[in-house]
């Protein structure tokens, strides 16, 4: 007879075990930024302090980054930087790069978080539907939207909803994530506008907020539902193929509980890495949609940094966008491992 | 309870045109257990799964008459098979490991089949399961309940398969190859406990597999299938006597110990049997 | 009499090629791409996409015979014009002929996604049948750092490693064959590991072939059909991400008519000669589309069950 083991064990020895890989993946990260930063044709003090520095300055910076010394005492340098929060000062804003990060990232987590949110609760129930009627219209449909949002490039169709819902139609807000007549009318709280102007209460501001969010975040959900439909779609035919569901049919369960109470549970786990990996997608994009609306997020500090060669802020941006997408995958992953008894 | 099967069709369309797998099977069920025995490819699966329409999508099912206890298969609804399956009629499939669903433990598994047709709570549901995971001799119901299909060993798995099939009380039971997947020793103990259940609760059984000898120990008549057709219909008893050249192919290919052959015969078909 | 030996020879080429026995691997090879071909023609879907790509790497091969103008002649008189006659898809800021520029636009991305897939498949396929046939430490230091590469968000690692160099086309496509290759590693890897267990591998090394050349000359050839069907699944991909890469600035300079940098020099013209910018992101969008469609296609084709 098989002893039952102790689910969890097994299972929390794997993350463990996940936790060194994202680890390794991070320093390989925090590497391969390192080495751009000093790779680079320009001189990286120069990038830094820009070309307009005094002597005294450059020099204090090249002795600042210890330039001077082997590159692995250079790397230890900028770990330790790191490792108190210090990704050094950016010469577009003067301020220190986290404090900029900080500034700029919540409005980045707000679109790619509405984004995500819609096309989760769209993108799921259309792949569910689409492989339970396979071969149906619905299920054409969702195809054909599929193909659509995985094929076209996220800028190019941040311009056309801009042309069409904007200037044409005009239903949409300008660009920009508030009217400009609200600008700095709120202290923020979480950074995200339409969740500090709710709990402000003030409610004008969350309708102006939540009308330049809809656009955007919409135009992100069609584009991260390609992927989430598809998958789910393809997983839940997967799925409905199994033994296990003739046996739930033989039990004269309704065609809706084989659906969602034994299809869709075994999928589960799967899609959760699915829809970390479009969430992550989304927070990478960011670089391509902010500059087209004009939304003051994470992305769009790296592309003006990128113009204005502020290496500091390039890198430190890339750097925390990277970690974002690691941990993002590996919180999935440890979230698969629960739902999932299977995997071992 | 009894169950009427006249010229039962099952096709496939294929690139190549329409296959019959089921061609034109007839026969009755009443209160007993039939077995229906044949090799891979006879048909013998499809014809048992017509009578709960549990075919996949892409089969054709026709026929004469398709008859569970009066009710009109062939043209019954969803909602009224759904009636049928489950609450009159268990089926019982071959691997546990892939006919139980993985993700859901099976003590659940069990009592959803017992709440959906019987009705009650969750505390009652789960003191059936685990009265039910008795009766099929499992000595600790409760591990067993909150354990997932994969930790269990395959006489475990069909054991609890069958204390699923058997909570809504049905009138008949269809165990397809219930025994093929699991070793020599256990088969013995899994079908003598189904052979035990039937009994006491005054079921039919309709038992399909390969093993001639099997099926001849455990039900009362046997129908033997061959591509598609029923080849040969007899009392398991009167198994010595078959008269057509695939069964008593079959008979005497088998190796026995009391009569030891220097060679062992083997089948040599001929295509008439599937004319 | 010519077209009755002409079809009688098809006839015959056509039993050579779907013959059950073989008489040489260059038969057999032809055999199996053949029968591919005769499934992958009945999705008219992928047809429809292998037949656009057709037309865009035509329109790029051919783009200096089709072009009506030079991409790069400025008119500044005809600025901003809507498609007439004279320039069949308008000008832009410059009065370039935007029909032109897209022509030699199609060069610059489908050479570029050509590029990449040369160098991500070959190395990726070499590095995962080394890894999967050698086994032990190298295997796992080997997916180690494929695993690394896997994992590091392309768009973003691609912009910083361009930024650091000089933004230009080689720079484009060596940071995103960098992230590229690792799937095809373990792609390679997976095959491999099945494939070395193979009873005519055993054969093989009996008769005294050396790892290298078991590797080179019999594993790799078996694994290349799944890495086609996912550089056809990846290609899209890549052709977005290196669009996106010129939208920033980051690929071919200015006046280069690369379709990601014509959008983002363009872009302030949506509102009124929303042609301008709108015409190279068709061009993007037909040609990853067709990309996706036929890796579908192949996909179908090869390997149904995988996604």
């Amino acid at each position: 007879m098989k002893t039952v083991s102790s689910p969890l064990g097994p299972r929390v020895r794997a993350s463990v075990s996940g936790i060194s890989a994202v680890f390794a993946t991070l320093l390989g990260l925090i590497l391969v930024t390192f080495l751009i930063g000093r790779a680079m044709p320009v001189d990286p003090v120069l990038a830094i302090v820009g070309d307009r520095a005094t002597p005294d300055v450059i020099a204090r910076v090249r002795l600042e980054l210890g330039l001077d010394k082997p590159l692995l005492v250079q790397f230890w340098i900028y770990l330790q930087h790191l490792a108190h929060g210090d990704f050094g000062t950016s010469v577009m804003t003067g301020q220190s790069v986290l404090a900029d990060i900080a500034q700029y990232f919540p409005a980045t987590l707000e679109l790619a978080t509405a984004a995500i949110i819609v096309s989760v609760f769209v993108g799921v129930p259309l792949g569910v539907l689409s492989a339970a009627r396979a071969g149906s219209r619905i299920d054409a449909v969702a195809r054909i939207v599929s193909l659509m949002g995985q094929s076209i490039p996220a800028f190019v169709l941040a311009l056309v909803c801009l042309l069409v819902f904007y200037v044409k139609l005009g239903i949409a807000p300008g660009v920009g994530q508030q009217d400009v007549a609200y600008e700095g009318m709120l202290t923020p709280v979480t950074g995200a506008l339409v969740i500090d102007a709710a709990m402000d209460g003030q409610w004008d501001i969350f309708r102006d907020a939540l009308a330049h969010l809809a656009m955007p975040a919409l135009m992100l959900a069609f584009i991260s539902m390609s992927l989430i439909t598809r998958m789910t779609r393809t997983f839940m035919l997967d799925a409905l193929a199994g033994e296990f569901i003739v046996t739930a049919r033989a039990k004269g369960l309704s065609p809706m509980r084989i659906l969602w109470r034994h299809a869709f549970t075994n999928i589960a786990g799967r899609l959760v890495v699915v829809i970390a990996l479009a969430y992550a997608a989304l927070l990478e994009g960011s670089v391509l949609t902010e500059t087209v609306f004009a939304w003051p997020g994470l992305g769009q500090y790296l592309t003006r940094s990128l113009l204005n060669a502020d290496m500091n802020a390039v890198l430190g941006a890339t750097l925390v966008i990277g970690a974002v997408y690691v941990g993002s995958n590996f919180l999935a992953d440890v979230t698969y491992r629960l739902l999932d008894p299977r995997v071992k | 309870m009894n169950i009427e099967v006249e010229n039962l069709r099952v096709k496939f369309a294929s690139p190549s045109g329409e296959v019959e797998a089921v061609k034109g099977v007839s026969f009755r069920l009443g209160q007993e257990k039939l077995g229906i025995v044949g090799e891979s490819g006879s048909g013998k699966s499809l014809t048992a799964r017509s009578i709960l329409r549990l075919l996949p999508s892409q089969a054709r099912l026709s026929s004469d008459r398709l008859l569970f206890d009066g009710i009109d298969i062939q043209s019954a609804d969803e909602k009224t098979m759904r009636q049928i399956r489950g609450k009159r009629a268990g089926l019982i499939m071959q691997d546990p490991k892939y006919s139980l669903n993985p993700v859901i433990n099976v003590g659940a598994q069990i009592a959803e089949t017992w709440r959906t047709h019987r009705g009650g709570g969750r505390k009652e549901a789960y003191e059936a399961t685990l009265e039910l995971l008795e009766q099929v001799k499992i000595r600790d119901p409760r591990r067993v309940a909150s354990s997932y299909p994969m930790e269990l060993s395959g006489g475990m798995g069909q054991r609890v398969m069958i204390a699923m099939m058997l909570a809504p009380d049905p009138e008949m039971l269809v165990a397809d190859e219930p025994t093929s997947a699991l070793d020599v020793s256990v088969q013995a103990e899994i079908l003598k406990l189904l052979e035990d259940l039937v009994a006491k609760r005054g079921m039919s059984l309709l038992l399909i597999s390969h093993d001639l000898p099997l099926i001849s120990r455990f039900c009362d008549r046997v129908l033997v299938m061959y591509a598609g057709r029923i080849v040969e219909e007899l009392k398991a008893s009167e198994l010595s006597a078959a008269r057509h050249p695939y069964t008593r192919g079959l008979l005497e290919c088998l190796p026995s110990l009391t009569r030891p052959r220097t060679r062992l015969k083997t089948l040599e078909r001929s295509a008439a049997w599937s004319a | 009499m010519d077209t009755q030996l002409t079809l009688t020879k098809m006839h015959n080429w056509r039993s050579w090629a779907l013959t059950d026995t073989p008489q040489s691997r260059r038969q057999a090879t032809i055999g199996m791409v053949y029968r591919a071909w005769l499934q992958f023609r009945h999705n008219w879907l992928a047809m429809t996409g292998f037949l656009v790509l057709l037309v865009l790497f035509a329109f790029a091969i051919f783009a200096p015979l089709l072009a009506t103008h030079d991409p790069n002649s400025q008119d500044l008189a005809q600025r901003l014009a809507a498609p007439s006659s004279a320039h069949w898809l308008g000008t832009d800021q410059l009065g370039r002929d935007l029909y032109s520029r897209v022509l030699y636009g199609a060069r610059i991305t489908l050479g570029m996604a050509a590029l990449i897939v040369a160098i991500v498949a070959p190395v990726g396929l070499l590095v995962g049948s080394v890894a999967g046939y050698a086994g032990g430490w190298v295997d796992r230091v080997l997916m180690r750092i494929a695993d690394v590469f896997l994992a590091f968000p392309r768009l973003v690692l691609a912009l910083a490693f361009v930024s650091a160099l000089r933004p230009g086309l080689t720079s484009v496509v060596l940071a995103i064959a960098l992230t590229a290759w690792p799937p095809y590693a373990r792609l390679a890897r997976a095959e491999t590991l099945i494939i070395r267990k193979a009873d005519f591998v055993s054969a093989i090394r009996l008769t005294g072939a050396s790892a290298p050349r078991i590797v080179l000359r019999h594993i790799m050839p078996l694994c290349i059909s799944p890495v086609i069907v996912r550089v056809a699944l990846d290609i899209s991909g890549i052709v977005l991400t290196a669009a996106g890469l010129g939208f920033l600035g980051m690929g071919a300079q200015a006046p280069s008519p690369e379709w990601g940098a014509m959008i983002a020099t363009t872009r302030g013209f949506i509102l009124q000669q929303w042609w301008v910018p709108t015409i190279p992101g068709v061009a993007i969008f037909v040609a990853s589309l067709a990309f996706n469609l036929l890796g579908d296609g192949l996909r179908d084709v090869f390997d149904p069950k995988s996604e």
